[in-house]
């Protein structure tokens, strides 16, 4: 069956972008978390914007109504923010809800309905026990044949990882460089929930250990460390607490104009010049368990938009939930053949300073992972990075013109890819 | 062998409960499908037919959950006595997601993808229904 190629019927930019802390922070609802993410965002566009401007909100969710006995959000984020009367809509696609919420949000501006849409994302997870939030989480696979038998969120990433081990040799501390990686790049994020790199965890509970008067732990570095069950002890095996996000909460906000209004409220906008979403079945009906089909879909469907290669991106945010899938990812996203990505991490290729950067923000891993604004706190580390505003984690010797970000729902049955153009 | 049973969840845990893992077949093309699925994602027919597994199989991915949903709480699982959960593909073709049994939970690093299984069906508890699981040959 042949299709014709898929096209926005008028361009789409970004003029501002910011996000709330990422943290687990008791006294502040979703609520609160999404104004302090709206005002972040308002300070970055250059020209300012009037909310009365602003003609509708797409905000992504996963779970409001279990983490915190809050459903149908949409409205009260639209009123806090001073929107009311303008349409407010929430998306739910587990981890990919604010993901596909930008999508939503395009698509309603390249319809020519609206010219200026607010697209943000917002989770309080901390309310719940970690027994509770496992629960939660889970119920984003088939909970009637997934759940049923046990398989947990980080239980399903984790039989990924074996399943990627068995086919290409990667070892336990392939996975282990990918959560060094990213806290490196976390600890010089200031809004990241764990700015702090893994040897800096590692000689805190060293000293830690010594104020107290307890038997010193002795680490020979990262590696011993992570290897060691007293410091990182696993959740699923071969996930151990160091290979999974934390349990964040957080929100996050972007500005989208029709492209021809980009100069009246941007310096430096942005252009949205790829957009590509799929679906996959539950694990156990893929094909192949290493690779997921949804992200392979969005991929070729954006870059088929865009007109461009996957060596042509520059930087990319990449869905690490797990650290098993940031390697899953960037081989989906053909940065790496498949079965190349843990040895290129190895290689340092995938570092803020190598050949292809990915999640300088830190990642969810360390930057944190409110399901639902993770897609769209990516966006937010690529409007920094692409505007030359990253401060101490700038890309070194990159001129970014190019970049991606890639947005997974649970294990993976949804999947959003966004390509990113400055001119 | 063919069943009059509707071509849904309720239909595949019953069938679970009297020790038989069925699968659904396509009758226009013969695409198996596990669990069940009422229409062919491969040629969209919706005529299907009950189609019972030998139940043998190898293990093709697993996980040794330390920290699990509150049921398994409930059985008595925890980070000192984790519980293996796997996907299993069958000699007929499918692949299943169920409770692994009969290998050592705590050195999962001894566990091989590949190992072949037989499918078991664990005992129906007071208000939950039998799900799948599988036990090394
Ligand atoms: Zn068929």
């Amino acid at each position: 069956m042949s299709r014709r190629a898929r096209r926005l019927g008028r361009g789409v930019a970004l003029v501002g972008a910011g996000m709330s802390k990422f943290g687990a922070f008791a006294d502040k609802t979703s609520r609160d978390l999404f104004v302090d993410a709206f005002n972040a965002m308002t300070k970055t566009v250059d020209k300012g914007v009037d909310t009365e401007d602003i003609e509708a909100l797409y905000v992504g969710n996963y779970s409001s109504d279990l983490f915190e006995g809050q459903g149908h959000i949409a409205p009260i984020m639209a009123d806090w923010v001073g929107l009311v009367p303008k349409p407010a809509t929430r998306v739910e696609d587990a981890c990919a809800s604010s993901g596909v919420a930008i999508r939503e949000g395009i698509l309603a501006i390249a319809s020519g309905l609206y010219d200026t849409v607010l697209v943000g994302g917002t989770e309080k997870m901390t309310n719940l026990p970690t027994e509770q939030v496992t629960d939660t989480l889970a119920s984003a696979s088939d909970a009637v044949y997934e759940g049923a038998c046990g398989f947990t969120f980080p239980g399903l990433y984790a039989a990924m990882a074996t399943a990627y081990m068995a086919k290409y040799g990667a070892s336990v501390e392939h996975f282990m460089k990918v959560g060094i990686k990213n806290h490196n790049n976390g600890a010089l994020n200031p809004k990241a929930q764990f700015n702090r790199s893994i040897k800096d965890l590692m000689n805190a509970r060293i000293e830690k250990a010594k104020q107290k008067g307890e038997p010193v732990p002795y680490w020979r570095d990262e590696l011993e460390f992570l290897k060691d069950p007293r410091a990182n002890p696993v959740v699923a095996w071969p996930m151990r607490l160091f290979d999974c996000s934390p349990i964040t909460d957080g929100a996050a906000c972007i500005l989208l104009v029709a492209e021809d209004l980009a100069g009246d409220f941007s310096d430096n906008p942005i252009y949205i010049i790829g957009t590509g979403q799929g679906s996959d079945h539950a694990l156990n009906e893929r094909k192949d368990l290493t690779s997921i089909l949804a992200s392979r879909t969005a991929a070729k469907q954006a870059y088929e938009m865009a007109g461009v290669k996957p060596e042509d991106i520059q930087i990319a945010e990449v869905h690490d939930c797990f650290t098993i899938a940031e390697l899953m990812a960037i081989e989906d996203l053909g940065f790496f053949k498949p079965g190349e990505a843990f040895k290129a991490t190895e290689r340092g290729l995938t570092a803020r300073d190598g050949a292809k950067p990915i999640n300088t923000s830190g990642g969810l891993k360390s930057k944190g992972h409110p399901v639902g604004a993770s897609g769209v706190g990516q966006v937010v580390e690529i409007w920094h990075q692409m505007r030359g505003e990253a401060g101490p984690r700038q890309v070194p010797g990159k001129d970014i013109r190019l970049a991606l970000t890639h947005n997974v729902g649970a294990t993976g049955g949804t999947c959003v890819v966004h390509i990113y153009q400055r001119r | 062998m063919t069943e009059e049973r509707e071509f849904d969840s309720a239909s595949f845990y019953r069938f679970l409960a009297e020790k038989k893992l069925m699968a659904s077949r396509c009758k226009k093309c013969q695409e198996l499908y596990l669990p069940p699925h009422p229409i062919c994602s491969k040629c969209h027919g919706n005529d299907m037919e009950w189609v019972e597994m030998k139940g043998k199989g190898r293990l093709a991915a697993f996980t040794a959950v330390a920290v699990g949903p509150s049921f398994t709480i409930e059985e008595g699982y925890d980070r000192d006595n984790p519980y293996l959960v796997g996907v299993v593909e069958l000699e007929e073709g499918p692949k299943v997601s169920g409770r692994i049994r009969g290998l050592d939970a705590r050195k999962p690093e001894g566990i091989k993808v590949g190992t072949p299984l037989t499918v078991e069906f664990m005992e129906q508890e007071e208000g939950r229904r039998c799900f799948v699981a599988f036990k090394a040959r």
